[in-house]
């Protein structure tokens, strides 16, 4: 059912289903067309379709010629870059901090360039994703608490005024005081944008992400986390590298458990998450971070360890959100994600 | 421009004092409903949306598919099989019957085909125009705002396209529109309103499927209608919308339908987004409280 082509006006079927009762009636066992509720034909379609959301009840897994009933995000690439690039600066900025108040300077200068890279890029991704562009600065007319994109708007705002001051300062020298007391703010704001992007995708009707509310935060901080860890320890000699290499390993760790959490609270829906192209990105993703994770575990001291493991933390997170990003386009496209826990949901309190 | 701080989305009526007019939305009848798309086209023609031919489904006569940002209204076709005197797609038994149907079917009660066990459902759908708006609460720019009427409009010189909105809607409604870059969406012909005019498609409606008004008012005569139908033996009858205890407060513009809802392309169970905004805001908090503990264990944890 995931692999069918549905582009508007290509709607999967055959044109004499219209015409052919037969064709019709397979069709429809198919979990295709509608059928009417006395229906109680089983067959090899019907099984199927139940197959895939057993949580259906098995006489009507009933859509509308397969269409989806929800929207799937009209986002562009930059959604997924965004969510890597947010995920990296505001996590670098507290890894920045924290090596800064400890005392090490190599890994607090190389933190502190991260976390600007981090969130610099991500406002010019968001930008650029806009239908128009132009009118970014819309984002700032209003702050509403109940639209994670308004938060977050705010947030890479309040990011960007502190870590850049901050980070200049350490690499610059200059604005000395001001940046100074720009690094605690930093460091503050640095987490929430990491994880409110977990919230910006669970607030949406596509079930593969609104149901994983729970875990999403949680995913894309232990992503910040291994992405801040992974690229300060690429960067700085390995002597000092050590929190950045204990940061990368937590993240990496955070990102494999948090996958089989949200997978087995998604039950069903978790095969937005398992199929087709989606499952590719998946086992990539997870590849990646595995062996990531255990290069810089084994080999983290040595220089060529800690850009081999490094680079491939850096690609599991990246590849990671664009496995969550594709999960949510499958899962809209997928009318069956939608209905089946809905129509579960009236049935359990009809009792 | 200087940055107001709202912590509410504006609620209608009280926002607007003594500019609030009465709600006002859809009744739609499907039970009523030829499919002759007439509200299609009055929409399209009234509010010059731009045309966006999609060829031929190939699944049923219905060739526009679904709504979007070119299409706000929209009539779906649903040819079914149904069951007559317990036996699938079969002729009837018994004449009388299936006289008494075609009465029914004379008198535009039900939608039904003469050729017996095969039916036509036909549903002009549009935005529902939701008590609890989940486009209205994630719109970042304040674009998406409810009217005086209680309606929900998109201000297109203010949307700045960044999407939010689409994957928001539990209903599929609104859509980017490509080359312009905006979302579009239903209106209830707001402009109309201005001028105590009904919507173009209400308008336009030959049979009254579309019925505009009051919202308290409408939601009265679908009660009478839905057990009117009742009456003569239509039991799946049903109203999807009206009930102001469902997920979304109810909607401004709301149906009766003669199958389940998803056979229309409708979510059975539709609840807005917000619902959850607390619970989700509170994971991202502990989402963030653990990262910063992660740095911190990063440093405390073992040798440099």
């Amino acid at each position: 059912m995931s692999t069918t082509d549905r582009e508007p006006g290509k709607v999967r079927g055959d044109v004499r289903a219209a015409t052919d009762g037969d064709t019709y009636v397979e069709g429809a066992s198919a979990g295709e067309g509608p059928h009417s509720a006395q229906e109680t034909r089983t067959g090899v379609g019907r099984d199927r379709g139940a197959k895939e959301i057993p949580m259906v009840p098995k006489d009507r897994p009933r859509t509308y010629y397969d269409r989806p009933v929800v929207k799937p995000p009209v986002w562009k690439p930059e959604i997924p870059w965004y969510l890597f690039t947010g995920g990296l600066g505001g996590a670098s900025s507290v890894l920045a901090y924290a090596a800064t108040l400890s005392g090490n300077r190599p890994l607090a200068k190389r933190s502190w360039f991260l976390a600007l890279l981090g969130i610099s890029a991500s406002p010019l991704l968001l930008i650029s994703d806009l239908g128009r562009p132009e009118r970014f600065f819309n984002m700032l007319r209003v702050f509403k608490i109940t639209s994670p994109m308004s938060v977050g708007s705010w947030l890479l705002v309040a990011n960007g005024a502190a870590a850049a001051p901050a980070a200049l300062g350490q690499l610059l020298g200059f604005p000395k005081g001001l940046g100074r007391r720009a690094e605690p703010v930093a460091a503050l704001l640095g987490p929430p944008l990491a994880t409110y992007t977990g919230v910006l995708l669970a607030n949406t009707s596509i079930p593969a992400w609104s149901e994983a509310r729970m875990e999403l935060p949680l995913l894309f901080a232990s992503g910040g986390a291994a992405s801040a860890g992974a690229a300060a320890a690429i960067v700085t000699p390995t002597g000092y590298a050590g929190p950045a290499r204990r940061l990368a390993l937590a993240g990496a760790a955070g990102e494999v458990i948090n996958t089989e959490l949200m997978k087995r609270r998604l039950g069903p829906l978790a095969s937005a998450y398992e199929q087709g192209e989606v499952g590719r990105y998946e086992k990539i993703a997870r590849a990646c971070t595995v062996t990531g994770g255990a290069l810089i575990a084994g080999a983290g001291r040595r220089r060529a360890g800690a850009v081999a493991g490094g680079a491939l933390l850096l690609a599991g997170a990246l590849v990671k959100r664009w496995a969550v990003f594709k999960a949510g386009i499958a899962s809209a496209e997928d009318p069956h994600q939608t209905v089946g826990p809905q129509r579960q949901r009236l049935e359990e309190r009809k009792g | 421009m200087s940055p107001a701080t709202l912590l509410e989305t504006p609620a209608w009526p009280d926002s607007y004092g003594d500019e609030a007019k009465p709600r006002v939305g859809f009744f739609t009848d499907t039970s009523v409903c030829i499919g002759c798309k007439a509200c299609e086209v009055a929409c399209k023609e009234w509010n010059q949306i731009p045309e966006d031919p999609q060829g031929y489904t190939g699944t049923s006569y219905d060739n526009s598919a679904e709504l979007g940002a070119n299409r706000w209204r929209h009539v779906a076709f649903i040819e079914q099989r149904v069951e007559v005197n317990g036996v699938e797609g079969s002729a009837p038994d018994s004449w009388v019957q299936e006289a008494q149907r075609q009465q029914l079917v004379d008198q535009g009660v039900e939608t039904q085909e003469d050729d017996a066990g095969f039916r036509w459902l036909m549903s002009s759908d549009v935005c529902k125009h939701c008590t609890e708006a989940a486009c209205l609460d994630v719109c970042p720019t304040g674009s998406l705002f409810r009217t005086e009427f209680g309606t929900v409009v998109v201000q297109e010189d203010i949307c700045n396209g960044c999407g939010y909105c689409v994957v928001a809607c539990p209903f599929g409604v609104l859509d980017q529109r490509k080359g312009d870059g905006r979302v579009w969406k239903c209106t209830l012909c707001y402009d109309r309103l201005q001028d105590d005019m009904e919507p173009a498609c209400a308008h336009a409606c030959p049979t009254d499927s579309i019925q505009f008004g009051e919202l308290d008012e409408l939601r009265e005569r679908a009660e009478q209608r839905v057990e009117k139908l009742h009456e003569r033996g239509i039991s799946e009858a049903r109203l999807y919308g009206h009930d102001t205890d469902d997920g979304v407060g109810g909607f401004g513009a709301f149906f009766l339908l003669l199958d389940e809802p998803e056979t229309y392309r409708l979510p059975p169970d539709p609840v807005v987004t917000t619902r959850h905004l607390g619970e989700n805001w509170k994971h991202a908090g502990v989402a963030a409280l653990a990262l910063a503990g992660a740095v911190v264990g990063a440093f405390l944890g073992g040798r440099r």
